[in-house]
């Protein structure tokens, strides 16, 4: 019961993704550089002395769990402040901006390494992290920071379709059914520039990095052949509910979303396609000049704890990187469709990275898919 | 003499200091910034070198953009005579007979504006859904009987911009048409004028500066709109403003997405300036 009022409660990253976008409405485009996080902690000892017990958060909204802070500013007497970014552009932006205040944010994988790349963030200390032996192999030495030199993962899902099982039957696991045309007007795509351009991908069976342009073009071919069909490009959290009132009959989505979804309305139903998908990880990092960073190191530390990291889990829908918390996955959770992996679909997944110049490949082959 | 206007001219320039340089640091300084970089040169991953690369003007001509800022400019120039169409007619009503209902009918039409557009337009998706008020009233009344596609749609784009900015439109068009002077309609009516002759050769040309007002406040922002497109048509058209902040954020083209900015704002000035010409600038005066 209490979940499914959580879960109509729960105030969404597109929600305020579009908080931000109103904020822009009024004026120019560079006020997202412009931005200031309402804090501006100032370290009061000069030097070596202890820090002052503050941490400034930049997270996600909606991506901690109820008691996550209130139980770590109880253990270590730290005050947490948390502000919310709604994509890693603008969390990467900011940063560039410089003077955030900010000492722990959460970008997810390719941003990850674009941010080492520009040389934002500040390495980490192991030492002061000794939960980092929770997290499961699966998760450590990614790609995007094989030493886990400046991140360590915070959660990690997918991304694959929620669709209305009681309308369409059971599916089977493929992204064709994102261009049937029988579901003309009923479907709703992701409105991301890599993410949406990667459903065609690996629709065709190409890697979600590639930077071939012929393989580029055919996806874009794809891509333009399946608009006719589409309601819209929407965010993951405009598409949850619309599969689930019926505007939608299937929907792109992180998987968080899906199972939220599916908690509460037992005729949906979430699918991880064939032949690739994305798996996505959000992780945790210090951006270079933060001001406590002790007490960063004490919040990350906190949250790759057992019980922390269930108890975030539990709360956001989302896997688990943390292996010592996953006999407290609640039960529910873990029964649903796409949450526990095999190993077969576990293989199928691919990580969106970063790569490069070709970034502008994939943002003009979207602008042109979308104004098509 | 001349000192106390040196005195009075003193005490002008100490009122208007604080208005100069608060619009010099948050509106010409960012403008000229953005000047400077839409000749710089992106970083790879964001951020400027700053420099002379026109190149980023030449980009702004590839068919994939210039297209896009046609149809914006289209859009924005449809939206400006939708809500001149609609707007006129009750500014009039309410000018002329609005008697001394006048002030709460103005009223009324500004309500709106103490929420924020972002309110206004998720009530529209919560209205034109497929379980929302709307379909549900045409099923009620059996005109439908399956629910209509009515959100997502160019049509709800269209609306939802008319509905953003029809007040824009009202304000200027009720401020003008409030000042007219009655008698100029008597006596043209007098000297044997029809109503409809009235209207086209007394009372419309002396409205025009609330026209003129009206359209430039409208047009300008339905240029640069990138909210109500997302929100009310589901991102399938690209407006100038989607495109900008694309180039800021996911593209992370700094000096690409400035030159955007610039040619549009190049681009209004231009087309107002077109405008206010053709329509005559001393009839803005009195505005």
């Amino acid at each position: 019961m209490d979940r499914e009022k959580r879960v109509s409660r729960r105030i969404s990253r597109g929600d305020f993704l579009k908080a931000m976008g109103a904020a822009g409405v009024a004026g120019s485009t560079l006020s997202v550089l412009a931005c200031q996080p309402n804090t501006t902690a100032k370290s009061s000892g000069g030097g070596g002395g202890a820090e002052e017990k503050k941490l400034n958060l930049y997270n996600w909204a909606d991506y901690v769990a109820k008691s996550t802070i209130p139980n770590f500013e109880k253990q270590t007497g730290i005050k947490v402040t948390q502000d919310f970014f709604s994509s890693n552009e603008e969390l990467l932006a900011k940063l560039q901006a410089g003077g955030t205040g900010y000492d722990v944010i959460v970008p997810s994988d390719y941003m990850v390494s674009i941010m080492i790349k520009s040389d934002v963030l500040e390495p980490l200390d192991m030492s002061k992290i000794p939960n980092f032996k929770n997290v499961g192999k699966d998760f450590k030495g990614l790609p995007y920071d094989p030493d886990n030199k400046y991140s360590v993962p915070y959660q990690w899902g997918t991304t694959g379709i929620l669709y209305n099982k009681k309308e369409l039957g059971k599916l089977e696991p493929s992204w064709e059914p994102m261009w049937d045309s029988a579901y003309k007007g009923k479907i709703g795509m992701l409105n991301d520039p890599r993410e949406t351009p990667g459903a065609a991908l690996y629709k065709l069976g190409y890697s979600v990095n590639t930077t071939d342009q012929e393989q580029l073009d055919e996806a874009e071919a794809q891509l333009k052949k399946q608009k006719p069909l589409l309601r819209g490009y929407f965010d993951s959290t405009q598409n949850r509910p619309s599969v689930i009132n019926g505007d939608l009959l299937l929907g792109h989505v992180f998987s968080g979303d899906a199972f939220l979804a599916m908690a509460s309305n037992e005729g949906l139903d979430y699918l991880i396609p064939k032949p690739g998908a994305t798996r996505w990880t959000d992780n945790m990092a210090i951006p270079k000049g933060a001001e406590h960073p002790d007490n960063a190191h004490k919040f990350i530390n906190y949250i790759l704890g057992a019980k922390t990291g269930a108890a975030l889990s539990n709360y956001t829908y989302y896997n688990t990187p943390n292996e010592a918390a996953l006999p407290m996955i609640d039960d529910a959770l873990k029964k649903l469709p796409g949450y526990t992996l095999d190993s077969s679909v576990f293989k199928r997944l691919q990580v969106i990275e970063d790569v490069g110049k070709a970034t502008r490949k994939y943002a003009d082959l979207f602008t042109a898919v979308k104004s098509s | 003499m001349g000192k106390g206007r040196h005195g009075w001219s003193l005490g002008l320039a100490g009122l208007l200091s604080p208005v100069t340089i608060w619009l010099g640091l948050f509106f010409l300084v960012p403008l000229l910034f953005i000047l400077a970089y839409s000749f710089g040169k992106s970083g790879v991953y964001g951020g400027i070198t700053l420099g002379f690369y026109p190149g980023n003007y030449l980009k702004v001509f590839n068919p994939l953009y210039l297209d896009i800022i046609v149809r914006t400019l289209v859009i924005a120039l449809t939206n400006t005579l939708l809500c001149l169409l609609l707007g006129y007619p009750l500014a009039y009503f309410i000018a002329f007979k609005g008697g001394r209902r006048k002030h709460i009918l103005i009223l009324l039409i500004m309500i709106p504006f103490w929420t924020s557009l972002l309110l206004r337009a998720y009530a529209w998706v919560v209205i034109l859904g497929g379980n929302g008020i709307a379909n549900r009233t045409l099923q009620f009344l059996h005109i439908t009987d399956h629910p209509l596609d009515l959100i997502f749609t160019p049509q709800a784009v269209t609306m939802g911009m008319v509905y953003s900015y029809l007040p824009f439109m009202i304000l200027p068009l009720y401020a003008a048409l409030e000042k007219f002077d009655r008698r100029l309609k008597e006596a043209a009516q007098d000297l044997g004028a029809s109503r409809w002759h009235t209207f086209w050769r007394v009372t419309f040309p002396l409205s025009m500066p609330g026209v003129i007002a009206g359209s430039i406040l409208v047009f300008i922002p339905s240029a640069g709109e990138f909210v109500i497109p997302n929100l009310l048509g589901g991102a399938r058209t690209v407006m100038v403003g989607n495109l900008i902040q694309q180039q800021f954020l996911e593209a992370r083209d700094w000096a690409f997405g400035s030159a955007l900015a610039v040619m549009l704002a190049v681009l209004l000035v231009g087309a107002i300036m077109f405008y206010v010409r053709k329509v005559g600038a001393e009839k803005l005066e009195g505005v």
